[in-house]
């Protein structure tokens, strides 16, 4: 029993970290909104180069192996600087495409998988277990959708629709080429479906994060009647929630790191989802007007922490799966 | 990173289980809040002691098994989810003892904790008084020295167990406020007991009748220097040092929670109405709420076991567990519907009302937020 990350996941974390922080990751997020992908394409490599999008590949196409708890470290950070683009449906892509060739479909693996661990190819997915939109399909080029038992690769995209959060553009996918079928698409659909959660679960919780450092941030220069308003009771008390909500969230996320059982990474996404949520209301309150503005860099995080809240398992959806899992191991 | 047990850890389990499945009694023992009651659990204390399953993680010379805080928290996972009844022993084993071993004497040691491991001395909390609760630095009783001690008098309260309990312990004033902004200067820490001359008992029964705390009237109640804890007029720097570590994660262990989650799972799969999501969200947020308070609590044992220190995210445990505890009971009662009226009907109930007071002692919620704030934050001090 050593419930805690290592010296190397706490230094992937650091370096992360260092790297987004460098990259003014705000301004890339909102060249990415208004189109503009080159800023966030950049961001892409270099997060390819740490290799993010190499956690969920197995080694023989050019992955890392399936490190769930490094999934967790990197999308924990990649929330925090509110990192644009369809990170996390490229990571599920990779699993779904790993899962169907351990199911004995390796075709599309072959033919997909390589590209999306080193960072060359965008995917994004539509599956049953997360809603008819696929995120960024303009973008992506592995465009896969997982319906009634068959895997298709997408050729094109419906009219990309606006998301709450401006970073994120949603579109319905279109018809395309069948690549696999039969009962293993099912079930590489929901691997895919949960490592989508894991990796949304960690987004929410670093987004959580970023809200509540800069409101603690905001509240100890932000003076009203002659005092720094974090001394107020209220405020210090909203923080203190938040902060709490954020802390019993981040050890669900790791210990469904750690089992990958559906039950586990439902109940991680419902906790980080309401805590990043709850971080965003405080946030928003405690700013006040200047936290409403579409020009204040907190709106990035704001709005994100509504749309996370739903992407890849609402919150009924979560608990369901909760009920159906039960406690502790299978 | 792992959640995995030793070889070593899974014996532990595996004797702690079968222990409990010979030993815990069958039916529910009466409220440990009535003297019948009392008395039940007082026996059963000595039934744990007997085997050495009273305090596992006490050194063996004081009737422990000398386990570490991994250990600890697997006894109490089966200790739980056996049933196990309510420990009546929980103030002296939790509050006083790791003081004792901290601060305490060899002889000090020696005297109290084998009777408190034993059940045969109970032992109750003075903290609060009338007119100083989580102002507590703020106490009046009064400690003066006399001759191979000290005289107490003063007016204790919301002294938990003490209406049956042997013993008590807490802080006295033992030097004047000199210094209006540091009250918590010339505090004594000490151990007295409930049936010596000068002491008068009244029982107070909380919100559903049963005496479960009282007042003390302390009229010059002789104490020995023996029973002084420390160095006098440090009490304050005692009291609190262990409210930080170790203590934060023991004070009540995550296995409760589990085991309680676990049943309101299965009755919502036998009574609950399927259409009712509403309902099943909460069912599903105890499930969510125990697991996150058992996976927060293997990071930090696991924290501790590096050599970490624990200090003010004890007060992000204490403000998670005493909600949750209540939405928990509030979930079952409302899941059992009109029968969740029922002060007898089931297990429930009692736990119900015993859960109202989890955000009010052991540091007022609204205390345990201005610590979170101001330690872990970094906020301003201000005005309470």
């Amino acid at each position: 029993m050593r419930f805690l990350l290592d010296v190397e996941q706490r230094e992937f974390a650091r370096s992360l970290d260092a790297m987004l922080s460098a990259a003014d990751t705000p301004a890339v997020a909102r060249a990415w909104a208004a189109g503009d992908h080159a800023p966030g394409r950049a961001v892409w490599g270099r997060l390819a180069d740490a290799g993010v999008f190499a956690l969920a590949v197995p080694e023989e196409y050019e992955g890392a192996g399936l490190l769930p708890v490094e999934v967790a470290v990197a999308f924990v950070e990649l929330g925090r600087h509110a990192v644009p683009g369809p990170v996390v449906e490229t990571v599920a892509a990779g699993a779904l495409l790993a899962r169907l060739a351990e199911l004995g479909e390796a075709a599309p693996a072959k033919r997909l998988l390589a590209p999306l661990a080193t960072g060359e190819t965008l995917a994004t997915l539509a599956l049953p277990e997360g809603g008819p939109f696929a995120l960024d399909a303009d973008v992506a080029t592995v465009r896969l959708t997982a319906t009634d038992g068959e895997l298709r690769l997408a050729a094109g995209h419906a009219r990309v629709e606006r998301s709450l959060d401006p970073v994120r553009r949603l579109a319905r996918l279109g018809p395309g080429e069948l690549l696999a079928s039969g009962p293993s698409v099912a079930g590489a659909s929901r691997c895919a479906a949960d490592w989508a959660a894991l990796a949304t679960a960690a987004q929410a919780l670093g987004a959580g994060l970023a809200l509540l450092d800069r409101t603690v941030a905001y509240v100890k220069q932000r003076t009203q009647f002659g005092t720094p308003i974090g001394g107020f009771q209220a405020v210090k008390h909203r923080l203190a929630d938040v902060l709490t909500g954020l802390e019993f969230a981040r050890p669900l996320l790791y210990g469904a790191a750690l089992t990958l059982r559906t039950a586990d990474i439902a109940a991680a996404k419902a906790a980080a989802g309401e805590a990043a949520y709850a971080a965003a209301r405080a946030a928003l309150q405690l700013h006040g007007a200047i936290g409403y503005t579409a020009e204040n860099d907190l709106s990035l995080w704001l709005t994100k922490a509504r749309a996370l809240r739903t992407a890849w398992g609402s919150p009924a959806e979560c608990r369901r799966l909760v009920l159906a899992g039960g406690f502790g191991g299978d | 990173m792992d959640l995995d047990f030793t070889a070593g850890e899974e014996e532990f389990r595996r004797r702690a289980r079968d222990w409990l499945a010979g030993h815990v009694p069958a039916r529910p023992l009466p409220s440990l809040e009535t003297r019948q009651g009392f008395a039940a659990h007082r026996a059963w204390e000595g039934e744990l002691a007997a085997d050495r399953w009273s305090v596992v993680s006490w050194p063996e010379e004081y009737g422990g098994q000398g386990v570490d805080i991994v250990k600890w928290l697997v006894f109490e996972e089966e200790y739980f989810a056996a049933g196990g009844p309510g420990r009546v022993s929980q103030n002296g084993i939790n509050l006083l003892a790791p003081t004792l071993f901290d601060f305490g004497t060899a002889e000090q040691r020696a005297r109290v904790l084998p009777p408190m491991a034993s059940g045969e001395v109970i032992w109750a909390q003075a903290w609060s008084e009338p007119d100083s609760g989580s102002d507590l630095a703020s106490l009046r009783s009064a400690a003066r020295r006399t001759e191979g001690g000290w005289l107490i008098s003063g007016q204790k309260t919301w002294s938990s167990r003490a209406a049956f309990a042997d013993r008590a312990f807490g802080l006295f004033r033992s030097e004047p406020v000199v210094d209006s902004a540091k009250p918590h200067r010339g505090l004594t820490y000490l151990m007295f007991p409930l049936d010596a001359d000068g002491v008068t008992v009244r029982p107070i029964g909380r919100l559903d009748g049963k005496p479960a705390f009282a007042e003390l009237f302390l009229d010059d109640v002789f104490v020995p220097d023996e029973d002084v804890i420390g160095e006098p007029g440090q009490g304050w720097r005692i009291a609190m040092s262990t409210t930080g570590d170790e203590r934060g994660l023991t004070l009540r262990s995550p296995g409760r929670f589990v085991a309680a989650a676990e049943r309101l799972t299965r009755q919502w799969r036998t009574h609950g109405d399927p259409a009712d999501t509403a309902l099943r969200d909460r069912v599903a947020d105890a499930v969510i709420g125990a697991r996150a308070y058992q996976l927060f609590t293997w990071a930090n044992a696991s924290r501790f076991a590096a050599g970490e220190t624990i200090g003010a995210e004890s007060s992000l445990n204490k403000v998670f567990w005493s909600e949750y505890d209540i939405a928990l009971h509030e979930t079952a009662l409302d899941l059992l519907g009109a029968e969740g009226e029922l002060a007898d009907g089931g297990e429930w109930a009692e736990g119900y009302v015993f859960s109202l007071a989890g955000p009010i002692y052991a540091g007022t919620n609204e205390i345990q937020r201005d610590i979170i704030a101001e330690r872990l934050l970094g906020l301003p001090k201000g005005r309470r």
